[in-house]
């Protein structure tokens, strides 16, 4: 089996994010930048798939230099090799350029039977990008899954969401997108970190990914986004409310609040 | 005025409550066209309240296979439906589903997408909340045609009744190997309680419920305050509360006029999902719980004393009042 494997280096939600003044972009500079952990999850299905029923893992990122360790992370994890999308046009990408990227890429790699990748990420949370590549490269869309099941030529899959499960079956190639749910990602071992430093990683540019580009009249390969941010502003904090040790009557105090605030 | 499609969430028998915001939002830019798709005689089922609130058109993109595939028949509708009426924008719900549906879209026809808005103004602006509440953006599609999603409860759905011109898509049968197909479906159990994206109060619980029993005492409260229970997801991943009622980055987003957090720690991942909320109340043992301190009324005490007592004063005040 060919498994391509989609992860993204995303700043570390424990750490306070903000918003470039230039351009309103992500402020990586100042970001602590870590695998995103719904991605870890994808990739600890496939190496799963690898162990059971053998599979070559691509892991595919786009991203600045820095994506490099997130994809060095999923090698050390076991994956075996790397394709890392780098070039300064695709700052500020929107998701449809993102999944145009991320298909074209996906393309390079010979007979895939399967695109595995999160469900979400932690800064964008589009949750969007999955099903677009799925549909640019004419996959079907096994997203937000729960559990996996590959067998005989198809893949099944249990999906939740907040209007509760389905069960999704589709022959292969597919898509599947998943969530924090599906599995415990193994830690890489020392040995693997090592290995991972020997791993083939290709370092791709547009130009490779859309060689006709260039003569292309619309140029659609190499549109970055069709949004605009016309303004962002930090949200104010919100003002210190009010704060009370419960000495038995808290419950009385909160109502007395509650009918104040015109909520009850 | 131009036409806005909008694309409408039913259950095959009732639309959603989130249609209605989007067709309520869709006339501040033009005339609201819904697009049905579903099995045959759906969207004659659905056409008075769509014209109840609004809409000009409706669209039917029915087949017998349309709700047996995830996303697809919806995408395919709503190509077709923009190639028939070039309209000023397409308008979805930023649920799971239809952020797919409208990513996929905008793809296809190389169009801006604007995802998870909680206002849109007559220019196509939208206004967006972002990393967990600490930014609000307003951006604007600069190339192509808008496709917005617009985050449910954040529209005040409005009655504006109309006649409604009934239209038909012919949706192309679906392509088997590019589509996943639904074998089953397990619907959420919805309980008499207000949906909770809907709710105009939310009372959530936390690992510090300490077990599915304790949160009997935040359903009291809820009740007692006619809202919807939320949990974390340390409580979902105890096995505390059903994961269709998480609050969070990975849960539900919501934004009521009351939250009432109990026995929850405030990590960042659980505001995300709330901290739009108007008015915040928390009680929880630890006086250095992060929720304390974004709290407009914070008690450092003990849930299941305080939770009881309040629900009963406000069930007290309900039936004086
Ligand atoms: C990728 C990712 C996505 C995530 N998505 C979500 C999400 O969508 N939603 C979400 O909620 N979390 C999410 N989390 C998890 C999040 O990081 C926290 O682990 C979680 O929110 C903690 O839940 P909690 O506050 O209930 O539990 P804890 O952090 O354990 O807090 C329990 C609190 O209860 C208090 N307490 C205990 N007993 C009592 C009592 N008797 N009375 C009063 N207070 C009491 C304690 O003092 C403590 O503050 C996500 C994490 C990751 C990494
Ligand atoms: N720049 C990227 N490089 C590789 N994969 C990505 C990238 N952006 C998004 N993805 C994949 O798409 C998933 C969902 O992302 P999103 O739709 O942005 O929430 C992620 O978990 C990744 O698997």
């Amino acid at each position: 089996m060919n498994i391509v494997v989609l992860v993204k280096q995303v700043p570390d939600t424990a750490a306070e994010r903000t918003l470039s003044e230039a351009d309103h972009t992500l402020d990586r500079e100042n970001a602590d930048l870590v695998l995103d952990e719904i991605n870890e999850r994808a990739a600890e299905e496939a190496l799963t798939l690898k162990e059971a029923v053998g599979a070559e893992v691509t892991v595919v990122s786009m991203g600045p230099d820095s994506a490099l360790d997130a994809i060095r992370k999923v090698l050390a994890m076991g994956a075996d090799r790397g394709i890392h999308i780098c070039d300064d046009r695709l700052h500020g990408a929107d998701v449809v350029t993102t999944a145009k990227v991320l298909a074209a890429a996906v393309r390079t790699v010979a007979d895939v039977d399967l695109v595995l990748a999160g469900n979400a990420t932690t800064d964008g949370q589009a949750s969007a990008v999955p099903a677009v590549v799925a549909d640019l490269l004419g996959l079907p869309q096994l997203t937000h899954a729960r559990e996996l099941t590959v067998d005989a030529g198809r893949v099944r899959v249990e999906r939740e969401t907040e209007n509760g499960e389905a069960t999704l079956d589709a022959p292969l190639p597919a898509l599947v997108s998943v969530t924090e749910k599906i599995n415990e990602p193994r830690y890489p071992s020392f040995k693997g970190i090592m290995a991972a430093k020997k791993k083939p990683v290709e370092t791709v540019d547009l130009d490779d990914l859309f060689p006709d580009a260039d003569a292309d009249a619309d140029e659609a390969g190499f549109r970055v986004t069709r949004t605009g941010v016309v303004e962002a502003v930090p949200r104010p904090a919100r003002a210190t409310g009010t704060r009370v040790t419960d000495d038995g009557s808290a419950g009385r105090q909160l109502v007395a609040y509650l009918i104040a605030q015109k909520l009850v | 005025m131009p036409d806005v499609l909008v694309l409408v969430d039913h259950d095959g028998e009732r639309v959603h409550k989130c249609t209605y915001e989007l067709l309520t939002a869709a006339r501040r830019l033009g005339d609201p066209a819904a697009v049905v798709v579903g099995t045959p005689g759906t969207a004659a089922r659905l056409e008075e309240p769509l014209a109840r609130h609004g809409a000009t058109s409706v669209y039917a993109a029915e087949s017998t296979e349309a709700d047996e595939f995830l996303a697809t028949p919806a995408v395919d509708a709503l190509e077709l439906a923009v190639r028939e009426v070039s309209p000023a924008a397409v308008l979805v719900s930023a649920t799971t589903d239809g952020k797919e549906v409208a990513g996929r879209l905008a793809a296809r026809l190389d169009g801006g997408l604007l995802i998870d808005a909680v206002d849109v103004d007559s220019c196509g602006v939208a206004t967006q909340v972002v990393f967990g509440g600490s930014y609000t953006v307003r951006s604007q599609v600069t190339h192509g045609l808008p496709v917005i999603t617009l985050r449910p409860g954040s529209f005040e759905p409005e009655e504006r009744p109309v006649e409604a011109r009934a239209r038909q898509l012919a949706l192309p049968p679906v392509d088997r190997v590019a589509s996943a197909r639904v074998t089953a479906r397990r619907a959420a159990l919805a309980g008499d309680r207000p949906e909770l994206t809907e709710a105009t109060v939310v009372v959530s619980g936390g690992r510090g419920v300490g077990g599915a029993d304790g949160f009997k005492v935040v359903e009291q409260l809820a009740d007692a305050l006619g809202g919807a229970v939320g949990a974390s997801r340390a409580a979902v991943d105890a096995g505390y509360y059903p994961h269709q009622y998480q609050v969070g980055q990975t849960g539900k987003s919501v934004s009521p006029q009351l939250y009432i957090a109990l026995g929850i720690s405030g990590a960042i991942q659980h505001l995300a999902g709330m901290q739009t909320s108007k008015t915040i109340l928390a009680v929880n043992k630890d006086p250095e719980a992060p929720i304390l301190g974004l709290a407009d009324y914070a008690v450092v005490g003990d849930l299941f004393a305080v939770a009881p007592q309040l629900a009963q004063e406000v069930a007290a005040r309900r039936a004086v009042g």
